[in-house]
């Protein structure tokens, strides 16, 4: 997004930033009030950070809590910043950097999830190898016609992004995706 | 207790309950039921302003001047826009401003009504937070947590949105007692094991300097007592931001002077040599550590601050103390002072000797004259008639702002007024207006320049309506004077629309408003003037013309760093039109 920014936390910071950009998958408690999410966007953009991906949804409806996972790229200290800077915000509860977690516990990421409806037009040949290749990625049809197919497949981000491209020459007309939903392993929570 | 009352009753009860005794603010369609309870009651004072701005910085000028948060009224549409840039003045210094505006009735708002804005869409990035109220059994509470949210933690401005209907309808009010906020709860008290090994780490420093802020001020009179305190044991150096001025007094002795772009030399140096920085409510805002890769290059940093977000915002520190000023000063008093801890007496007294040679290259030097008024002179003479008063100054923006800071001595906290981070011109008058109302005995002189004064000069007439009996004293050079000295750094001296065509004669102006006018242009008449000013009981425009083409030095140029000042006595045309290279002309 403003990726440029990234290097210039100062209007002084003249110096290239040689510090190496790190994805990071943020999961953040909010209050389910009206203008939070607006409040979450408004600071990435007004700040200049980067969002990968986006996700909300209420998740605990008696306590009115909803869970907003954010993917973010920067340097380590500007993830540092993200976290703060969504920590001040008034109706924010809690800020828990799910990368950072999964590293202290030895792990390479915490468990991420997408979901894409994939739409793929065509006939013949090109039809039938769309069908075998979804096999291949456990993706399921939720519709069709004689004319297309759409897709359900889940997972790893890069498993559907590499299912998506793998029906681009194959008749690819459509794609819906979720963003990534993500939890820490093991057997507590956050 | 609760009690039935129309959400115009409960906003007068909750600012009651809130110890709020006076409101800046204009009236509109979409706030007056409001007004109608006001004109009912005698607890509650309204200054009605002359501009929805001059409402908020008058607020903020109350708010600085007492600590306790300025509360403002204005009706919905233009008279909410026209506050944000109050808001975002009062956002980037942390000042604690509950704003209340009025709505269109909720079975209008998204329909473009007549002036309906999106007031929580618009001010949501230059509030501390938020609310529109669409249900009145939500008033209350929201009140009470504006209140809060305002005052506690990192200061800022809030914003309450109340729709026409709500205002008229009916529903249960209760006091603030027993609200707690469900997520906001700032942490005051520092971790101990950390302010245990800061103060080990500042008993080990060989040239240790103090870097405080605003912070400072905000955490109450006590922080400010409890500086002193610190430094009284330690003997260390000290220094401030603009906004942090009157927290160590002027006149102690470990006083270096104000630092940044238009600090003293000494200032700068001390933090560019230093070997342990403790910052303290402090931000290393860009105007402060100039360029950031050669920041004080050898010095290990202590970062004390309220906000976890100010902590590694920029320059990266050793050793972060999240918690409140004065808590955090409380634990390292009483830390010092029970332990056999000293810093290096040898190594203190090389270090002071290094600042002393800093300090004789005089580095807030400047020419005098005896035809033309400098203005620095100005504000040295104007700081020896008042400084044994009870004096609040306020300031526009701009190069008088500067001098202002440089050359009038603080004694204490809450008596420094100024537009830091957004650098508002039109702040000064209205801010002063804010502290006379709060402080009726004090002398509150706004500093001004012949620009900025202009941007509110509606609210001479607030002053009046109120006899309220500011003082502003302008330096006027008949340019936008620091507009034409970055003209003339970067930009080859030309200077691009920056004199100020078609000035007022301020002295008319004055007798216009019902004020008394001044105008001075010798230096001979200066002293005069300004005891003359002082006697006045009215409000009154001091016209003081002085040498049009000062410039403010010393001055880091952009993208240099804090030991590339450019000083006084070197900065000719020559030096001056070479001062900022390519690069540092795209900074602002
Ligand atoms: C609202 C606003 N607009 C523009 C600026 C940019 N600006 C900074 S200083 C300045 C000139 C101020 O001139 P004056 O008030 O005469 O003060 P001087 O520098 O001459 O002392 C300007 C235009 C600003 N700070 N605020």
């Amino acid at each position: 997004m403003n990726a440029q920014n990234i290097n210039a936390p100062s209007a002084y910071f003249m110096a290239e930033v040689s510090e190496k950009l790190e994805t990071h998958t943020l999961s953040v408690l909010v209050d389910n009030e009206p203008g939070v999410l607006a409040r979450v966007i408004g600071l990435f953009s007004g700040r200049g950070y980067n969002i990968d991906s986006l996700t909300v949804s209420e998740t605990e409806h008696e306590k009115h809590l909803s869970r907003i996972t954010i993917v973010t790229t920067g340097t380590p200290q500007v993830i540092e910043q993200i976290r703060h800077q969504l920590e001040r915000l008034v109706p924010v509860h809690r800020v828990i950097d799910l990368t950072v977690e999964a590293h202290r516990n030895n792990q390479d990421k915490p468990l991420e999830r997408e979901l894409a409806l994939v739409k793929v037009a065509g006939t013949g040949e090109k039809r039938l190898e769309a069908l075998r290749l979804a096999d291949a990625f456990r993706a399921t049809v939720i519709d069709a016609t004689t004319e297309h197919f759409v897709f359900e497949i889940t997972g790893r981000t890069n498993k559907v992004e590499q299912f998506i491209s793998i029906m681009g020459p194959l008749g690819l007309i459509e794609v819906s995706r979720t963003g990534v939903a993500a939890l820490q392993r093991g057997g507590k929570a956050l | 207790m609760k009690r039935e009352m129309t959400g115009a009753e409960m906003v007068l009860q909750a600012l009651k309950d809130h110890g709020v005794q006076h409101v800046f603010g204009y009236p509109g369609g979409a706030v007056l039921p409001i007004y109608d309870e006001i004109i009912q009651q005698d607890d509650i004072t309204h200054i009605l302003v002359r501009h929805e701005q001059g409402a908020g910085h008058a607020a903020e000028g109350y708010a600085r001047s007492t600590g306790k948060p300025g509360v403002v009224l204005v009706t919905s549409g233009p008279g909410a826009t026209n506050m944000v840039t109050a808001l975002t003045d009062a956002m980037l210094d942390s000042i604690p401003l509950v704003c209340i505006t009025g709505q269109v009735p909720t079975h209008l708002i998204g329909n473009d009504a007549f002036q309906e804005c999106d007031t929580v869409g618009i001010t949501r990035p230059c509030t501390k937070h938020n609310w529109l109220v669409r249900r009145i059994e939500d008033l209350p509470r929201v009140l009470h947590e504006a209140f809060y949210v305002a005052t506690s933690g990192r200061p800022g401005p809030v914003v309450v949105d109340i729709p026409k209907d709500i205002q008229f309808a009916t529903g249960e009010y209760e006091g603030p007692n027993n609200i707690a906020h469900k997520t906001y709860r700032p942490r005051l008290k520092g971790d101990m094991s950390a302010i245990r090994q800061a103060v080990e780490l500042i008993a080990s420093a060989r040239r240790p300097v103090l870097y405080t802020g605003g912070g400072v001020i905000n955490s109450g009179p006590a922080a400010s007592q409890l500086l002193r305190e610190f430094v009284e044991l330690t003997g260390i150096p000290i220094t401030s931001t603009l906004m942090g001025l009157g927290a160590y007094p002027a006149s102690g002795k470990s006083w270096l002077g104000m630092l940044g772009m238009h600090g003293t030399y000494e200032a700068n140096m001390a933090m560019h040599d230093c070997d342990v920085m403790i910052a303290i409510g402090a931000r290393f805002d860009d105007r402060i550590t100039g360029r950031l890769d050669a920041f004080s290059p050898g010095s290990r940093r202590i970062h004390i601050d309220i906000d976890p977000s100010s902590i590694n915002k920029t320059v990266p520190v050793d050793l972060p103390i999240i918690g409140d000023v004065a808590h955090v000063l409380e634990d390292m008093v009483r830390i010092w002072r029970s332990s056999s801890l000293k810093i290096d007496q040898s190594a203190m007294k090389a270090w002071t000797g290094q600042i002393d040679t800093w300090r004789a290259r005089n580095s807030l030097a400047y020419r005098p004259s005896e035809d033309f008024i400098m203005p620095q002179y100005a504000i040295q003479r104007l700081y020896e008639h008042t400084k044994s008063r009870n004096t609040i100054i306020t300031t526009e923006v701009g190069q008088h702002q500067m001098w202002a800071a440089q050359f009038y001595g603080f004694e204490a906290p809450n008596r420094w007024l100024t537009s830091g981070g957004l650098g508002t011109m039109g702040y000064g008058m209205p801010a002063a207006i804010g502290a006379q109302v709060a402080n009726p005995d004090a002398l509150v002189i706004d500093i001004a320049g012949d620009a900025s004064i202009l941007m509110n000069i509606q609210e001479m007439s607030t002053a009046t309506q109120y006899g309220l009996p500011v003082k502003v004293f302008i330096l006027n050079n008949q340019y936008m004077g620091m507009v034409r000295q970055w003209q003339q750094l970067l930009h080859g001296n030309r200077l691009s629309h920056s004199y100020t065509e078609s000035l007022p004669d301020f002295v008319k102006l004055a007798e216009a408003y019902g004020w008394h006018g001044i105008a001075v242009d010798k230096p001979a008449d200066l002293d005069d003037a300004i005891e003359e000013m002082l006697a006045s009981p009215k409000a009154v425009i001091f016209d003081c013309r002085v040498a049009n083409l000062a410039n403010c030095f010393p001055m880091i140029p952009s993208g240099k760093a804090h030991n590339e000042m450019l000083l006084p006595d070197e900065a000719n045309d020559e030096a001056v039109a070479k001062a900022i290279s390519k690069e540092g002309k795209a900074l602002v």
